[in-house]
């Protein structure tokens, strides 16, 4: 399987991977020698004014970065894994690695990402009846009003 | 629940699916009891994580699904419970004293740090992020700094490198120093809580001298680091070293050698190896069952590639491995130090590259467009070009990462964490299975989870 590549800044190879191939790609890469899977995050880049994609990958809104580790290559890679607005789901990896368990919870629960195949995708940081997910770019970060001494109402 | 200022539209909230929307249902963070769970489920949570072919597999059909919920009892430990190292909370399933199922909830101290980077500048994010991981400052400011030195593609003076290197190593010192102490007033030792925690005073008391603060810094920023060593740091630094030094030797007698110790600590909390690595975890918690990875080492950054130390590794994965790694590490550490201040260099203390360092005090007084470029560095800040890095170091507890997207702006669009506790944690129930009571506070405390970078 070959997808577009780029290299990240500290060298590491970053792979940007449809979807659909997602799972098995990490799986093919976990056979490969990639031990570990250190990181699962999600982002979210609404109003960001354009990323360096390489050709033949079209920008959606979220992203589902994936940062994986060889220990015995002393090498890392990162999957950067395009997921629409609309249909925002991407495979679980908990299959994989026992470990993304936490990460996974953790970007659902702030950036609503529905990790398909997650054994038990609930809320992790915030209160369980919580709406919405905060790290979503078009969920405003909550203030205090100040009142002003002769201002107009809140601003 | 009121959220102040929300901006999600109606509109947008109208067709979206129902699991998008979030709401999970009441109590599904909790542990549930047995008739409420899948046995999949139970095997899971018993511990059994691992599918992994070459894993060691607990069968869940194995385990006593059967058994009614009236012969065992869910409790809670925590989020106020003493031993759990700030607002934990822990759910036992206990058969008796035993430990069937646990179940770590946590949140309790979340306050949305990853979204308020979003809203403060590059030269504010360093206070920020100090504040996740409280125990090691240092840490947490040197993998933002090197993560935005990166997108930037700034060079640091070699003077800033040795510096940042010399105090994350005593960062690291204090942060096994709590450990130490802690970890024995966990198990029933306060006199080795005064202990840890009088020699951590010494190095919080050098942090004073040289940045002005003892905990939560602020002193490596983007571009080196916020002052000069303090004249005569010299000396301070090699009377830190050398009582410290001393000490670990005394805390041998104090706790290494003893049997009560031995007996709370040995063959407590074991791990496999192929258990840990499936489970992401990093720091001691992976060199306890033998695997010599230390990112110091195996993926230097800064100048760890030229001092010279020793990689603590354990053999069985217990509390009693982790507990002599930490120790050693502080040994370890100080021998870093030691390197540091004899290869320290004259040179600049932070880059002269003018984007991102502010012009020196003096001039602010005699020139106007110093004071300008003062202004607008510290009101706007610093603008980082497009692109996305993530960069880790090996923090006391593990791999701290730092992954950076960035829009252009001076402030960051997206910053995540990957805090080593966070996935650490996910450890406690496998350590915990089948064990007493008494021993998840050990658990706990070499887990060494540090809440404030859990829950963000």
């Amino acid at each position: 399987m070959t997808f577009p590549t780029s290299v990240g800044l500290g060298g590491e190879r970053v792979s940007f991977v449809p979807r659909e191939q997602y799972k098995d790609t990490v799986r093919a890469l976990r056979d490969d020698g990639y031990e570990m899977c250190v990181d699962v995050c999600a982002v979210d880049y609404l109003g960001h004014p354009g990323r360096e994609l390489p050709d033949g990958v079209a920008p959606e809104r979220f992203e589902v970065v994936c940062n994986l580790l060889s220990l015995s290559r002393k090498e890392r890679t990162r999957l950067r894994v395009q997921v629409p607005e609309t249909d925002c789901r991407v495979a679980s990896l908990f299959e994989l690695y026992p470990g993304t368990e936490a990460m996974e919870r953790e970007a659902f629960d702030l950036m609503g990402v529905v990790f398909e195949g997650h054994p038990d995708l609930t809320r992790i940081l915030m209160p369980e009846d919580w709406e919405g997910h905060p790290l979503r770019k078009d969920y405003g970060v909550g203030r205090v009003p100040v009142q002003f001494k002769e201002a107009p109402g809140p601003r | 629940m009121t959220t102040g200022t929300r901006d999600i539209s109606d509109a947008g909230r109208a067709g979206r699916d129902e699991a998008l929307m979030g709401e999970t249902s009441e109590g599904a963070q909790e542990l549930k009891p047995r008739s409420l769970t899948s046995p999949d489920q139970l095997g899971r949570e018993s511990g059994a994580v691992l599918r992994l072919p070459e894993g060691p597999v607990l069968d869940p059909t194995s385990l006593d699904v059967e058994r009614p919920d009236d012969e065992t009892m869910i409790i809670n430990m925590g989020p106020q419970h003493p031993s759990t190292h700030g607002v934990l909370r822990l759910m036992l399933e206990l058969d008796g004293e035993f430990v069937l199922r646990t179940k770590p909830v946590i949140g309790y101290l979340h306050t949305g740090m990853e979204k308020q980077a979003e809203e403060l500048t590059y030269v504010q994010g360093a206070t920020n992020v100090t504040r996740m991981d409280y125990l090691s400052p240092i840490i947490n400011e040197l993998a933002f700094s090197l993560a935005v030195e990166q997108l930037l593609g700034v060079e640091i003076p070699s003077r800033a490198t040795w510096i940042r290197m010399l105090m994350s190593e005593l960062n690291r010192v204090s942060s096994h120093l709590v450990w130490m102490a802690t970890n024995g007033m966990d198990v029933g030792s306060t006199s080795m809580m005064i202990y840890g925690l009088r020699e951590r005073e010494m190095i919080l008391a050098f942090y004073e001298k040289t940045a002005g603060l003892r905990m939560n810094l602020n002193y490596v920023r983007p571009g080196g680091v916020a002052a000069d060593l303090p004249d005569g740091w010299e000396d301070d630094v090699e009377v830190i070293c050398d009582t410290i030094e001393a000490r670990t030797y005394e805390y041998d007698d104090l706790l290494t050698g003893q049997p009560i110790f031995h007996q709370r600590m040995e063959g407590v909390g074991t791990l496999a190896a192929e258990e840990a690595l499936a489970l992401g975890l990093t720091g001691p918690l992976l060199r306890s069952t033998g695997v010599p990875w230390d990112l110091r080492r195996a993926m230097p950054y800064l100048y760890y590639d030229q001092v010279d130390f020793d990689v603590i590794v354990g053999t069985y994965g217990d509390n009693f491995d982790r507990y002599a790694i930490r120790l050693n590490e502080i040994r370890e550490s100080i021998r870093i130090v030691r390197q540091c201040v004899q290869r320290m260099p004259d040179g600049d203390y932070r880059t002269q590259d003018a984007k991102v360092t502010p012009p020196p005090r003096g001039r602010i007084d005699s020139s106007m467009e110093a004071l300008i470029h003062h202004f607008k560095l510290f009101t706007e800040g610093f603008k980082v070009p497009v692109g996305e890095t993530y960069c880790a170091v090996e923090s006391p507890r593990g791999e701290l990462g730092m992954y950076l997207v960035s829009d252009g702006d001076s402030k960051p669009f997206r910053l995540h964490v990957r805090g080593p506790s966070f996935v650490n944690l996910q450890a406690v129930p496998l350590l915990m299975r089948g064990g007493l009571m008494s021993d998840t506070i050990t658990v706990i405390s070499t887990v060494d989870p540090v809440m404030g970078e859990v829950d963000r």
